[in-house]
Protein backbone atom coordinates (compact mmCIF):
# COMPACT_ATOMS: atom_id res chain seq x y z
CA UNK A 1 0.00 0.00 0.00
CA UNK A 2 1.69 3.10 -1.20
CA UNK A 3 -1.11 5.63 -1.27
CA UNK A 4 0.39 7.51 1.67
CA UNK A 5 3.36 8.45 -0.46
CA UNK A 6 1.15 10.13 -3.04
CA UNK A 7 -0.61 12.29 -0.51
CA UNK A 8 -0.09 16.02 -0.92
CA UNK A 9 1.63 16.77 2.36
CA UNK A 10 0.47 19.69 4.53
CA UNK A 11 -2.78 20.84 2.91
CA UNK A 12 -6.02 21.28 4.89
CA UNK A 13 -7.71 17.93 5.53
CA UNK A 14 -10.81 18.70 3.48
CA UNK A 15 -11.19 20.41 0.15
CA UNK A 16 -14.02 22.97 0.00
CA UNK A 17 -17.36 21.59 -1.19
CA UNK A 18 -17.64 22.27 -4.91
CA UNK A 19 -20.42 24.54 -6.12
CA UNK A 20 -22.02 21.78 -8.16
CA UNK A 21 -21.46 18.67 -6.08
CA UNK A 22 -22.80 16.31 -8.68
CA UNK A 23 -19.85 17.24 -10.81
CA UNK A 24 -22.08 17.54 -13.85
CA UNK A 25 -23.90 20.28 -15.64
CA UNK A 26 -26.28 18.18 -17.68
CA UNK A 27 -29.99 17.57 -17.29
CA UNK A 28 -31.33 16.32 -13.97
CA UNK A 29 -33.29 13.09 -13.72
CA UNK A 30 -34.16 13.11 -10.05
CA UNK A 31 -34.28 16.04 -7.71
CA UNK A 32 -34.65 15.58 -3.98
CA UNK A 33 -35.37 18.42 -1.59
CA UNK A 34 -35.53 18.11 2.15
CA UNK A 35 -36.43 14.43 2.08
CA UNK A 36 -37.21 13.11 5.53
CA UNK A 37 -38.42 9.62 6.38
CA UNK A 38 -39.34 8.60 9.90
CA UNK A 39 -40.17 5.06 10.91
CA UNK A 40 -41.74 4.56 14.35
CA UNK A 41 -40.60 8.02 15.35
CA UNK A 42 -36.98 7.42 14.37
CA UNK A 43 -35.57 9.40 11.47
CA UNK A 44 -34.26 6.95 8.88
CA UNK A 45 -33.45 9.73 6.46
CA UNK A 46 -33.01 13.28 7.68
CA UNK A 47 -33.32 16.27 5.40
CA UNK A 48 -31.71 14.96 2.24
CA UNK A 49 -31.31 17.22 -0.77
CA UNK A 50 -29.52 16.23 -3.95
CA UNK A 51 -29.80 15.95 -7.71
CA UNK A 52 -29.22 12.85 -9.78
CA UNK A 53 -27.93 13.61 -13.27
CA UNK A 54 -29.55 12.05 -16.29
CA UNK A 55 -27.76 9.39 -18.30
CA UNK A 56 -25.13 8.84 -15.60
CA UNK A 57 -24.34 6.24 -13.03
CA UNK A 58 -24.87 7.58 -9.54
CA UNK A 59 -23.49 5.51 -6.69
CA UNK A 60 -25.33 5.48 -3.38
CA UNK A 61 -22.78 4.49 -0.78
CA UNK A 62 -22.84 4.06 2.92
CA UNK A 63 -22.57 1.49 5.68
CA UNK A 64 -25.36 -0.99 6.37
CA UNK A 65 -28.32 0.74 7.97
CA UNK A 66 -27.41 4.16 6.63
CA UNK A 67 -30.72 4.48 4.78
CA UNK A 68 -29.69 3.49 1.26
CA UNK A 69 -32.63 1.18 0.65
CA UNK A 70 -35.12 3.62 2.19
CA UNK A 71 -33.79 6.36 -0.09
CA UNK A 72 -34.21 4.14 -3.13
CA UNK A 73 -37.69 3.08 -2.10
CA UNK A 74 -38.65 6.72 -1.71
CA UNK A 75 -37.49 7.48 -5.27
CA UNK A 76 -39.39 4.50 -6.64
CA UNK A 77 -42.47 5.68 -4.76
CA UNK A 78 -43.06 2.67 -2.53
CA UNK A 79 -41.89 4.39 0.66
CA UNK A 80 -44.09 6.64 2.75
CA UNK A 81 -42.19 9.85 3.33
CA UNK A 82 -42.52 12.25 6.25
CA UNK A 83 -41.48 15.46 4.52
CA UNK A 84 -39.75 16.77 1.44
CA UNK A 85 -40.21 16.86 -2.30
CA UNK A 86 -39.07 14.17 -4.68
CA UNK A 87 -39.24 14.89 -8.38
CA UNK A 88 -38.48 11.83 -10.47
CA UNK A 89 -38.37 12.21 -14.26
CA UNK A 90 -40.27 15.47 -13.93
CA UNK A 91 -43.10 13.97 -11.91
CA UNK A 92 -43.65 13.46 -8.18
CA UNK A 93 -42.19 10.16 -6.97
CA UNK A 94 -44.73 7.36 -7.19
CA UNK A 95 -46.68 9.05 -9.99
CA UNK A 96 -48.54 6.31 -11.93
CA UNK A 97 -46.74 7.32 -15.13
CA UNK A 98 -43.42 6.66 -13.43
CA UNK A 99 -44.34 3.01 -12.96
CA UNK A 100 -43.65 2.62 -16.67
CA UNK A 101 -40.37 4.48 -16.57
CA UNK A 102 -38.71 3.51 -13.30
CA UNK A 103 -37.17 0.06 -12.90
CA UNK A 104 -36.43 -1.15 -9.38
CA UNK A 105 -34.34 -4.15 -8.45
CA UNK A 106 -34.59 -4.95 -4.76
CA UNK A 107 -31.68 -6.21 -2.75
CA UNK A 108 -33.10 -9.71 -2.35
CA UNK A 109 -33.79 -10.98 -5.86
CA UNK A 110 -37.55 -10.83 -6.23
CA UNK A 111 -38.52 -13.32 -8.92
CA UNK A 112 -40.76 -16.37 -8.96
CA UNK A 113 -38.65 -19.37 -8.02
CA UNK A 114 -41.12 -21.83 -9.49
CA UNK A 115 -41.11 -20.23 -12.95
CA UNK A 116 -38.46 -20.59 -15.61
CA UNK A 117 -36.11 -17.71 -16.34
CA UNK A 118 -37.94 -16.82 -19.54
CA UNK A 119 -41.37 -17.08 -17.90
CA UNK A 120 -40.25 -14.65 -15.20
CA UNK A 121 -38.95 -12.08 -17.66
CA UNK A 122 -41.99 -12.58 -19.86
CA UNK A 123 -44.39 -11.89 -17.03
CA UNK A 124 -42.64 -8.74 -15.80
CA UNK A 125 -42.37 -7.69 -19.46
CA UNK A 126 -46.08 -8.21 -20.01
CA UNK A 127 -47.01 -5.79 -17.23
CA UNK A 128 -45.00 -3.20 -19.17
CA UNK A 129 -46.61 -4.24 -22.43
CA UNK A 130 -43.45 -5.66 -23.96
CA UNK A 131 -43.31 -8.74 -26.14
CA UNK A 132 -41.73 -12.20 -25.93
CA UNK A 133 -39.03 -10.99 -28.30
CA UNK A 134 -38.14 -8.20 -25.87
CA UNK A 135 -37.84 -10.76 -23.09
CA UNK A 136 -35.47 -12.88 -25.15
CA UNK A 137 -33.37 -9.87 -26.12
CA UNK A 138 -33.04 -8.86 -22.46
CA UNK A 139 -32.01 -12.38 -21.47
CA UNK A 140 -29.32 -12.28 -24.13
CA UNK A 141 -28.08 -8.94 -22.81
CA UNK A 142 -27.58 -10.31 -19.30
CA UNK A 143 -26.06 -13.53 -20.63
CA UNK A 144 -28.87 -15.83 -19.55
CA UNK A 145 -30.08 -17.06 -22.95
CA UNK A 146 -28.75 -20.56 -22.40
CA UNK A 147 -30.61 -20.79 -19.09
CA UNK A 148 -33.91 -19.46 -20.45
CA UNK A 149 -35.85 -22.63 -19.72
CA UNK A 150 -34.23 -23.39 -16.37
CA UNK A 151 -36.39 -22.96 -13.26
CA UNK A 152 -35.26 -19.94 -11.29
CA UNK A 153 -34.93 -21.97 -8.08
CA UNK A 154 -32.25 -24.14 -9.74
CA UNK A 155 -29.96 -21.21 -10.54
CA UNK A 156 -26.82 -20.14 -8.73
CA UNK A 157 -26.90 -16.97 -6.65
CA UNK A 158 -25.35 -14.84 -9.36
CA UNK A 159 -27.62 -16.17 -12.09
CA UNK A 160 -30.61 -15.67 -9.83
CA UNK A 161 -29.88 -11.99 -9.25
CA UNK A 162 -29.32 -11.50 -12.98
CA UNK A 163 -32.84 -12.81 -13.57
CA UNK A 164 -34.07 -10.19 -11.15
CA UNK A 165 -32.13 -7.56 -13.09
CA UNK A 166 -33.51 -8.82 -16.40
CA UNK A 167 -37.04 -8.49 -15.02
CA UNK A 168 -36.38 -4.78 -14.45
CA UNK A 169 -34.59 -4.21 -17.76
CA UNK A 170 -37.41 -5.69 -19.81
CA UNK A 171 -39.58 -2.63 -19.05
CA UNK A 172 -36.91 -0.43 -20.70
CA UNK A 173 -36.83 2.01 -17.77
CA UNK A 174 -35.52 5.56 -18.14
CA UNK A 175 -34.40 5.39 -14.51
CA UNK A 176 -33.03 2.16 -13.13
CA UNK A 177 -32.72 1.85 -9.36
CA UNK A 178 -30.54 -1.06 -8.27
CA UNK A 179 -30.14 -2.04 -4.64
CA UNK A 180 -26.74 -3.69 -4.19
CA UNK A 181 -26.87 -5.54 -7.53
CA UNK A 182 -23.33 -6.88 -7.33
CA UNK A 183 -23.39 -8.36 -3.83
CA UNK A 184 -22.28 -11.98 -3.85
CA UNK A 185 -21.20 -11.98 -7.48
CA UNK A 186 -17.82 -13.17 -8.61
CA UNK A 187 -15.32 -10.58 -9.91
CA UNK A 188 -15.79 -11.52 -13.57
CA UNK A 189 -19.54 -11.15 -13.37
CA UNK A 190 -19.22 -7.88 -11.45
CA UNK A 191 -17.00 -6.45 -14.16
CA UNK A 192 -19.48 -7.61 -16.81
CA UNK A 193 -22.37 -5.98 -15.02
CA UNK A 194 -20.57 -2.68 -14.53
CA UNK A 195 -19.69 -2.68 -18.23
CA UNK A 196 -23.35 -3.23 -18.99
CA UNK A 197 -24.41 -0.44 -16.65
CA UNK A 198 -21.94 1.88 -18.36
CA UNK A 199 -23.37 0.94 -21.76
CA UNK A 200 -26.89 1.64 -20.54
CA UNK A 201 -25.85 5.02 -19.18
CA UNK A 202 -24.25 5.72 -22.55
CA UNK A 203 -27.63 5.10 -24.18
CA UNK A 204 -29.26 7.63 -21.85
CA UNK A 205 -30.55 5.51 -18.97
CA UNK A 206 -30.09 7.04 -15.55
CA UNK A 207 -28.80 4.56 -13.00
CA UNK A 208 -28.81 4.78 -9.23
CA UNK A 209 -26.80 1.93 -7.76
CA UNK A 210 -26.27 1.30 -4.07
CA UNK A 211 -23.33 -0.52 -2.63
CA UNK A 212 -21.34 -0.76 0.53
CA UNK A 213 -18.24 -1.85 -1.36
CA UNK A 214 -16.29 1.31 -1.97
CA UNK A 215 -14.17 0.01 -4.81
CA UNK A 216 -17.36 -0.05 -6.88
CA UNK A 217 -17.55 3.71 -6.46
CA UNK A 218 -14.90 4.11 -9.14
CA UNK A 219 -17.42 2.88 -11.72
CA UNK A 220 -19.81 5.71 -10.86
CA UNK A 221 -19.78 9.21 -12.23
CA UNK A 222 -21.18 10.78 -9.11
CA UNK A 223 -21.46 9.52 -5.54
CA UNK A 224 -23.96 10.08 -2.76
CA UNK A 225 -22.43 9.27 0.60
CA UNK A 226 -24.91 8.37 3.29
CA UNK A 227 -24.33 7.81 6.95
CA UNK A 228 -27.00 7.31 9.61
CA UNK A 229 -29.65 8.87 7.42
CA UNK A 230 -27.61 11.95 6.61
CA UNK A 231 -26.24 12.83 3.20
CA UNK A 232 -22.59 13.52 3.99
CA UNK A 233 -21.56 14.62 0.54
CA UNK A 234 -22.32 14.42 -3.13
CA UNK A 235 -19.15 14.30 -5.16
CA UNK A 236 -17.26 12.54 -7.91
CA UNK A 237 -14.87 9.66 -7.16
CA UNK A 238 -11.98 12.02 -7.87
CA UNK A 239 -13.29 14.56 -5.42
CA UNK A 240 -13.65 11.81 -2.84
CA UNK A 241 -10.03 10.83 -3.36
CA UNK A 242 -9.01 14.45 -2.95
CA UNK A 243 -11.04 14.99 0.18
CA UNK A 244 -9.86 11.75 1.74
CA UNK A 245 -6.33 12.53 0.63
CA UNK A 246 -5.86 9.02 -0.68
CA UNK A 247 -6.37 7.04 -3.89
CA UNK A 248 -7.96 4.29 -1.84
CA UNK A 249 -11.70 5.05 -2.06
CA UNK A 250 -12.43 2.81 0.91
CA UNK A 251 -10.02 4.71 3.09
CA UNK A 252 -11.16 8.05 1.70
CA UNK A 253 -14.74 7.16 2.57
CA UNK A 254 -13.78 6.03 6.06
CA UNK A 255 -11.98 9.28 6.66
CA UNK A 256 -14.96 11.21 5.44
CA UNK A 257 -17.64 9.41 7.44
CA UNK A 258 -15.60 9.35 10.59
CA UNK A 259 -15.88 13.05 10.31
CA UNK A 260 -14.06 14.89 13.07
CA UNK A 261 -10.40 15.77 12.51
CA UNK A 262 -9.15 13.76 15.50
CA UNK A 263 -10.93 10.65 14.27
CA UNK A 264 -9.55 11.27 10.83
CA UNK A 265 -6.10 11.46 12.33
CA UNK A 266 -6.68 8.18 14.14
CA UNK A 267 -7.74 6.49 10.94
CA UNK A 268 -4.71 7.92 9.22
CA UNK A 269 -2.35 6.69 11.89
CA UNK A 270 -4.01 3.29 11.92
CA UNK A 271 -3.49 3.12 8.19
CA UNK A 272 0.08 4.19 8.74
CA UNK A 273 0.56 1.35 11.18
CA UNK A 274 -0.76 -1.03 8.56
CA UNK A 275 1.64 0.41 6.01
CA UNK A 276 4.55 -0.15 8.32
CA UNK A 277 3.73 -3.83 8.68
CA UNK B 1 -58.29 -2.95 -15.18
CA UNK B 2 -56.36 -4.17 -18.16
CA UNK B 3 -57.49 -7.51 -19.63
CA UNK B 4 -54.09 -8.43 -21.03
CA UNK B 5 -52.34 -7.83 -17.68
CA UNK B 6 -55.08 -9.75 -15.90
CA UNK B 7 -54.65 -12.62 -18.34
CA UNK B 8 -50.87 -12.67 -18.09
CA UNK B 9 -51.17 -12.74 -14.28
CA UNK B 10 -53.62 -15.62 -14.59
CA UNK B 11 -51.32 -17.61 -16.89
CA UNK B 12 -48.36 -16.86 -14.64
CA UNK B 13 -50.20 -18.29 -11.61
CA UNK B 14 -51.20 -21.36 -13.64
CA UNK B 15 -47.61 -21.83 -14.83
CA UNK B 16 -46.43 -21.68 -11.22
CA UNK B 17 -49.00 -24.28 -10.32
CA UNK B 18 -47.90 -26.50 -13.20
CA UNK B 19 -44.47 -26.84 -11.66
CA UNK B 20 -46.03 -28.14 -8.45
CA UNK B 21 -47.70 -31.53 -9.07
CA UNK B 22 -48.63 -31.90 -5.42
CA UNK B 23 -50.82 -28.81 -5.48
CA UNK B 24 -52.48 -30.02 -8.66
CA UNK B 25 -53.17 -33.34 -6.96
CA UNK B 26 -54.52 -31.51 -3.94
CA UNK B 27 -56.92 -29.64 -6.20
CA UNK B 28 -58.04 -32.41 -8.54
CA UNK B 29 -57.64 -35.71 -6.72
CA UNK B 30 -57.98 -35.09 -2.99
CA UNK B 31 -61.64 -33.92 -2.97
CA UNK B 32 -62.69 -36.97 -4.98
CA UNK B 33 -60.77 -39.27 -2.62
CA UNK B 34 -62.30 -37.62 0.46
CA UNK B 35 -65.69 -38.03 -1.14
CA UNK B 36 -64.99 -41.74 -1.52
CA UNK B 37 -64.11 -41.80 2.16
CA UNK B 38 -67.47 -40.24 3.04
CA UNK B 39 -69.20 -42.81 0.83
CA UNK B 40 -67.56 -45.76 2.55
CA UNK B 41 -68.24 -44.19 5.94
CA UNK B 42 -72.00 -44.54 5.34
CA UNK B 43 -71.79 -47.71 3.27
CA UNK B 44 -73.26 -49.98 5.94
CA UNK B 45 -76.11 -47.81 7.14
CA UNK B 46 -79.53 -49.39 7.19
CA UNK B 47 -82.21 -47.30 5.55
CA UNK B 48 -85.93 -47.36 5.94
CA UNK B 49 -87.55 -47.80 2.50
CA UNK B 50 -87.88 -44.46 0.67
CA UNK B 51 -85.33 -42.70 2.90
CA UNK B 52 -82.49 -40.95 1.02
CA UNK B 53 -78.96 -42.15 1.76
CA UNK B 54 -76.94 -40.05 4.22
CA UNK B 55 -74.24 -39.90 1.55
CA UNK B 56 -76.62 -38.04 -0.74
CA UNK B 57 -76.95 -35.35 1.92
CA UNK B 58 -73.43 -35.25 3.40
CA UNK B 59 -71.55 -36.02 0.19
CA UNK B 60 -73.40 -33.23 -1.56
CA UNK B 61 -72.43 -30.71 1.13
CA UNK B 62 -68.85 -31.91 0.85
CA UNK B 63 -68.90 -30.87 -2.81
CA UNK B 64 -69.25 -27.32 -1.50
CA UNK B 65 -66.94 -27.58 1.50
CA UNK B 66 -63.85 -29.29 0.03
CA UNK B 67 -63.25 -26.71 -2.73
CA UNK B 68 -63.60 -23.94 -0.17
CA UNK B 69 -61.00 -25.45 2.17
CA UNK B 70 -58.53 -26.44 -0.56
CA UNK B 71 -58.62 -23.10 -2.36
CA UNK B 72 -58.41 -21.12 0.88
CA UNK B 73 -55.27 -22.99 1.82
CA UNK B 74 -53.64 -22.75 -1.60
CA UNK B 75 -54.44 -19.10 -2.15
CA UNK B 76 -53.40 -17.85 1.24
CA UNK B 77 -50.03 -19.58 0.98
CA UNK B 78 -49.44 -18.55 -2.64
CA UNK B 79 -50.31 -14.93 -1.95
CA UNK B 80 -48.20 -14.91 1.20
CA UNK B 81 -45.24 -16.14 -0.82
CA UNK B 82 -45.89 -13.30 -3.22
CA UNK B 83 -45.77 -10.86 -0.32
CA UNK B 84 -42.68 -12.27 1.38
CA UNK B 85 -40.58 -12.93 -1.74
CA UNK B 86 -40.63 -9.25 -2.69
CA UNK B 87 -42.38 -9.95 -5.97
CA UNK B 88 -45.51 -8.21 -4.73
CA UNK B 89 -43.63 -5.02 -3.92
CA UNK B 90 -41.97 -5.25 -7.30
CA UNK B 91 -45.29 -5.72 -9.07
CA UNK B 92 -46.78 -2.76 -7.24
CA UNK B 93 -43.95 -0.58 -8.56
CA UNK B 94 -44.97 -1.51 -12.13
CA UNK B 95 -48.00 -0.35 -14.14
CA UNK B 96 -49.87 -3.50 -13.06
CA UNK B 97 -53.18 -2.56 -11.47
CA UNK B 98 -54.10 -4.16 -8.14
CA UNK B 99 -57.36 -5.44 -9.61
CA UNK B 100 -55.42 -7.13 -12.44
CA UNK B 101 -53.38 -8.96 -9.84
CA UNK B 102 -56.27 -10.02 -7.60
CA UNK B 103 -58.65 -10.94 -10.39
CA UNK B 104 -55.78 -12.68 -12.19
CA UNK B 105 -55.36 -14.83 -9.11
CA UNK B 106 -59.10 -15.31 -8.75
CA UNK B 107 -59.44 -16.30 -12.42
CA UNK B 108 -56.53 -18.75 -12.33
CA UNK B 109 -57.82 -20.51 -9.24
CA UNK B 110 -61.39 -20.40 -10.59
CA UNK B 111 -60.22 -22.31 -13.65
CA UNK B 112 -58.66 -24.89 -11.36
CA UNK B 113 -61.79 -24.84 -9.20
CA UNK B 114 -63.96 -25.58 -12.21
CA UNK B 115 -61.79 -28.59 -13.08
CA UNK B 116 -61.97 -29.67 -9.45
CA UNK B 117 -65.74 -29.33 -9.33
CA UNK B 118 -66.12 -31.38 -12.52
CA UNK B 119 -63.94 -34.18 -11.17
CA UNK B 120 -65.58 -34.24 -7.73
CA UNK B 121 -69.15 -33.94 -8.99
CA UNK B 122 -68.49 -36.51 -11.71
CA UNK B 123 -67.15 -38.90 -9.07
CA UNK B 124 -70.16 -38.33 -6.85
CA UNK B 125 -72.64 -38.98 -9.67
CA UNK B 126 -71.05 -41.68 -11.75
CA UNK B 127 -68.98 -43.61 -9.23
CA UNK B 128 -71.15 -43.31 -6.14
CA UNK B 129 -74.51 -42.84 -7.82
CA UNK B 130 -75.47 -39.68 -5.99
CA UNK B 131 -79.18 -39.05 -6.48
CA UNK B 132 -80.57 -35.54 -5.99
CA UNK B 133 -83.59 -33.77 -7.43
CA UNK B 134 -81.87 -30.79 -9.06
CA UNK B 135 -79.55 -30.46 -12.04
CA UNK B 136 -75.88 -31.38 -11.55
CA UNK B 137 -74.92 -28.15 -13.34
CA UNK B 138 -76.07 -26.20 -10.27
CA UNK B 139 -73.88 -28.37 -8.07
CA UNK B 140 -70.86 -27.61 -10.24
CA UNK B 141 -71.69 -23.91 -10.22
CA UNK B 142 -71.97 -23.82 -6.42
CA UNK B 143 -68.70 -25.79 -6.06
CA UNK B 144 -66.91 -23.27 -8.24
CA UNK B 145 -68.44 -20.40 -6.33
CA UNK B 146 -67.34 -21.75 -2.95
CA UNK B 147 -63.87 -22.36 -4.37
CA UNK B 148 -63.75 -18.73 -5.46
CA UNK B 149 -64.98 -17.79 -1.99
CA UNK B 150 -62.00 -19.68 -0.60
CA UNK B 151 -59.74 -17.77 -3.01
CA UNK B 152 -61.14 -14.39 -1.94
CA UNK B 153 -60.88 -15.12 1.78
CA UNK B 154 -57.42 -16.62 1.31
CA UNK B 155 -56.19 -13.52 -0.50
CA UNK B 156 -57.59 -11.39 2.30
CA UNK B 157 -56.23 -13.49 5.18
CA UNK B 158 -52.75 -13.64 3.68
CA UNK B 159 -52.45 -9.93 4.43
CA UNK B 160 -52.60 -10.66 8.14
CA UNK B 161 -49.96 -13.38 8.16
CA UNK B 162 -46.22 -12.84 8.17
CA UNK B 163 -45.13 -16.42 7.66
CA UNK B 164 -46.58 -19.50 6.00
CA UNK B 165 -47.04 -20.95 9.48
CA UNK B 166 -49.24 -18.02 10.45
CA UNK B 167 -51.18 -18.37 7.21
CA UNK B 168 -52.01 -21.98 8.02
CA UNK B 169 -53.19 -20.85 11.47
CA UNK B 170 -56.12 -19.13 9.79
CA UNK B 171 -57.55 -22.54 8.89
CA UNK B 172 -58.96 -23.30 12.36
CA UNK B 173 -59.98 -19.66 12.84
CA UNK B 174 -61.67 -18.88 9.53
CA UNK B 175 -62.50 -22.22 7.95
CA UNK B 176 -63.44 -24.71 10.68
CA UNK B 177 -66.13 -22.54 12.36
CA UNK B 178 -67.80 -22.18 8.99
CA UNK B 179 -67.78 -25.95 8.51
CA UNK B 180 -69.23 -26.50 11.99
CA UNK B 181 -71.97 -23.92 11.56
CA UNK B 182 -72.88 -24.36 7.90
CA UNK B 183 -75.60 -26.95 8.59
CA UNK B 184 -73.52 -30.05 7.98
CA UNK B 185 -73.75 -31.39 11.53
CA UNK B 186 -76.91 -29.71 12.80
CA UNK B 187 -79.52 -28.05 10.62
CA UNK B 188 -79.16 -24.31 11.03
CA UNK B 189 -82.77 -23.74 12.16
CA UNK B 190 -82.22 -26.22 15.01
CA UNK B 191 -79.16 -24.40 16.42
CA UNK B 192 -79.48 -22.17 19.47
CA UNK B 193 -80.25 -18.62 18.47
CA UNK B 194 -76.73 -17.26 19.02
CA UNK B 195 -75.16 -19.88 16.80
CA UNK B 196 -77.90 -19.44 14.22
CA UNK B 197 -77.20 -15.72 14.02
CA UNK B 198 -73.47 -16.39 13.62
CA UNK B 199 -74.23 -19.02 11.01
CA UNK B 200 -76.34 -16.47 9.14
CA UNK B 201 -73.37 -14.16 8.61
CA UNK B 202 -70.96 -16.86 7.43
CA UNK B 203 -70.77 -17.29 3.66
CA UNK B 204 -70.31 -21.07 3.62
CA UNK B 205 -73.78 -21.44 5.22
CA UNK B 206 -75.32 -19.97 2.08
CA UNK B 207 -73.33 -22.20 -0.23
CA UNK B 208 -74.42 -25.30 1.70
CA UNK B 209 -78.01 -24.07 1.80
CA UNK B 210 -77.85 -23.62 -1.97
CA UNK B 211 -76.72 -27.23 -2.36
CA UNK B 212 -79.64 -28.38 -0.18
CA UNK B 213 -82.01 -26.38 -2.38
CA UNK B 214 -80.64 -28.17 -5.44
CA UNK B 215 -81.07 -31.51 -3.68
CA UNK B 216 -84.70 -30.83 -2.81
CA UNK B 217 -86.24 -29.37 -5.94
CA UNK B 218 -85.77 -30.15 -9.58
CA UNK B 219 -86.14 -26.55 -10.74
CA UNK B 220 -84.07 -23.69 -9.27
CA UNK B 221 -85.81 -22.03 -6.33
CA UNK B 222 -85.69 -18.34 -5.55
CA UNK B 223 -83.85 -19.19 -2.35
CA UNK B 224 -81.14 -20.87 -4.43
CA UNK B 225 -80.70 -17.71 -6.44
CA UNK B 226 -80.55 -15.68 -3.23
CA UNK B 227 -77.91 -18.06 -1.81
CA UNK B 228 -75.79 -17.65 -4.93
CA UNK B 229 -76.10 -13.87 -4.79
CA UNK B 230 -75.03 -13.80 -1.12
CA UNK B 231 -71.97 -15.97 -1.74
CA UNK B 232 -71.02 -13.89 -4.79
CA UNK B 233 -71.35 -10.73 -2.66
CA UNK B 234 -68.99 -12.24 -0.07
CA UNK B 235 -66.52 -13.05 -2.87
CA UNK B 236 -66.59 -9.48 -4.16
CA UNK B 237 -66.33 -8.03 -0.66
CA UNK B 238 -63.37 -10.32 0.07
CA UNK B 239 -61.57 -9.28 -3.11
CA UNK B 240 -62.31 -5.62 -2.45
CA UNK B 241 -60.98 -5.79 1.11
CA UNK B 242 -57.96 -7.76 -0.14
CA UNK B 243 -57.22 -5.00 -2.65
CA UNK B 244 -57.20 -2.51 0.23
CA UNK B 245 -54.44 -4.53 1.88
CA UNK B 246 -52.23 -4.13 -1.19
CA UNK B 247 -50.42 -0.88 -0.56
CA UNK B 248 -48.16 0.59 -3.18
CA UNK B 249 -46.57 2.79 -0.53
CA UNK B 250 -45.53 1.31 2.79
CA UNK B 251 -43.77 2.65 5.86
Amino acid sequence: MSHRAQMPAPEPPFAPVPADPSGTHGPISVSVEGLRVCRRGVAVLANISCNIPQGRITGLLGPSGSGKTTFMRALVGVQKITAGTLTVLGRPAGDPQNRHDVGYVTQAASVYRDLSVLENVNYFGSVHGSSRQDAKAVLASVGLSVLANRKARNLSGGEFSRVSLACALVGKPALLVLDEPTVGLDPVLRADLWAQFAAMAEEGTTLLISSHVMEEASHCQTLLLLREGLLLAQLTPDQLRQRGETDDLELAFLRLIQGTPTETAEVASAAEGEDAR
Amino acid sequence: MNPSMLWSTCTRVLLQLRSDPRSIALILVVPAVLLALVYWLYQNETLAPGMPRTFDRVGLMMLGIFPFVVMFLLTSITMLRERTSGTLERLLSTPLHKADLLFGYALAFSIMAAAQALVATGTAYWVFGMAIAGNAGWVVLISVLTAVLGVALGLLCSAFAHTEFQAVQFMPVVVIPQILLCGLFVARDQMNSVLEVISNVLPLSYAVDGLQQVAQSSSPTSQLVWDLVVVAAFVLAGLLLASLTLRRRTA
